[in-house]
């Protein structure tokens, strides 16, 4: 087995077979609560998937460096260093979607879906391919906001990444509200899963 | 399987959890990450207060008539009436005082603060406003910045003379049309323009007098 081909198998893993949205359903509280427009949900996936590459990485090149009792509170530690230095090159470079992302992208510290993989994947394995779990993980993630993010605009206003398709008086509200998001992620998974068996 | 076969680790032998180790450890780790975050603000302290400073003027520069003064060099604070002050930006053409910008905000918004600039002319007409920045619902409350300067029935709040009574949505009483299906996002826009309303009254004519003599 070549190498190349096993860095795929983990990229692929996290992109497809463990999609972190549609497979292992975590993260779901940014996922509701930042994709009720298709450039959010992109943005958000994407600041998700920065600090995931970064803290597997870091987070795989100290393990064992990190005593086994304190591994959690240092993996915390490494996590929100980058969600804050993300949160401030935002803040800088990108204002106006740092305002629409508003509180999430702080929250991105707690999400299930970075500190599991820290736990579960960086914490035993290389630097190289916790990088690449966390490219695939985080490129999942990013896939499925943009996928919920789309549909949801696009039912909701008409819109489709901000461009009107249909006049907005024809979206039906529901789908930017929270009701829709469940409804809108119970038929994208439904449609997954049916996509899967075949 | 696959973890075993290619991602085999070097088997250097990890720390053991005893209190020195740890406590090294963590502080090593806290140190780094401070030195890291301390760097990095200092790096975007820059561009975060320019990118700032930029949005504020063009504000204000769209909510008030030409002027060729710095407003945000001649700002000062102003009491509302609900014992809050805010940061009125004097707009002038001359040494005529043409306008006044406000840098209002509410914390009654659906979700979080809304922060609007709203400008005035010097009897209180309001010229115009620019929401900043708020939180409220995509689709629904997230329309104020174009739904009261929209023509129609009763939404438009440009041009209107403000009385201390201040504006409220036709359901508390008042005569503007909320937006549809978000009254809570409309008494918080009203609010916002109500409170810049009462701290740009209460900068008395004495000191606009003597902040446009100069």
């Amino acid at each position: 087995m070549s190498n190349n081909n096993s860095l795929g198998k983990v990229f692929f893993n996290g992109l497809i077979t463990e999609n972190p949205t549609f497979v292992l359903l975590l993260g779901m509280c940014p996922t509701l609560g930042t994709t009720s427009s298709a450039l959010n949900g992109m943005s958000m996936g994407l600041a998700t998937m920065f600090v995931l590459i970064c803290s597997n990485a870091a987070i795989s090149a100290l393990k064992n460096l990190i005593p086994d009792m304190v591994r959690i509170p240092c993996f915390i530690v490494v996590i929100a260093t980058f969600v804050t230095v993300v949160q401030m090159a935002m803040e800088a470079y990108v204002p106006a979607l740092y305002a629409s992302l508003g509180l999430f992208i702080p929250l991105i510290v707690v999400n299930c879906i970075v500190l599991g993989r820290a736990e579960a994947f960086a914490a035993k394995h290389n630097v190289i391919s916790s990088a690449f779990d966390g490219l695939g993980i985080g490129l999942g993630f990013t896939v499925g906001l943009t996928c919920l993010g789309t549909v949801r605009e696009l039912l909701g206003t008409g819109k489709f990444f901000g461009m009107t398709l249909v006049p907005d008086s024809y979206g039906s509200l529901v789908f930017v509200l929270a009701p829709g998001g469940f409804i809108a992620l119970g038929y994208l998974i439904a449609i997954v899963n049916k996509l899967k068996k075949k | 399987m696959l973890n075993q076969i290619i991602l085999e680790e070097s088997n250097m032998e990890k720390l053991k959890s005893t209190l020195p180790n740890m406590l090294l450890s963590l502080t090593i780790i806290c140190v780094v990450a401070s030195a890291i975050l301390a760097s990095v603000s200092q790096l975007t302290a820059g561009p975060i207060a320019a990118s700032k400073a930029a949005s504020l003027e063009a504000a204000i520069k769209e909510v008030v008539p030409e002027f060729d003064n710095k407003p945000t060099e001649e700002a000062y604070m102003a009491a509302t009436s609900d014992g809050d002050s805010l940061r009125i930006y004097p707009a002038k053409k001359g040494d005529e005082l043409v306008g006044v910008a406000v840098e209002s905000n509410t914390q009654k918004g659906f979700s979080g603060q809304i922060s609007v600039v709203v400008g005035f002319d010097v009897d209180g007409k309001l010229l115009n406003y620019s929401v900043q920045q708020h939180s409220e619902t995509p689709g629904l409350g997230s329309k104020m910045q174009e739904w009261f300067r929209t023509d129609k029935n009763h939404q438009s709040v440009i041009g209107r003379t403000l009385t201390a009574d201040g504006l409220k949505v036709t359901k508390d009483g008042g005569d503007v049309d909320a937006i549809t299906a978000a009254t809570i996002s409309s008494r918080a826009f009203l609010d916002a323009i109500n409170r810049a309303y009462s701290a740009f009254k209460s900068t008395d004519m004495v000191s606009s007098a003597t902040s446009t003599k100069e």
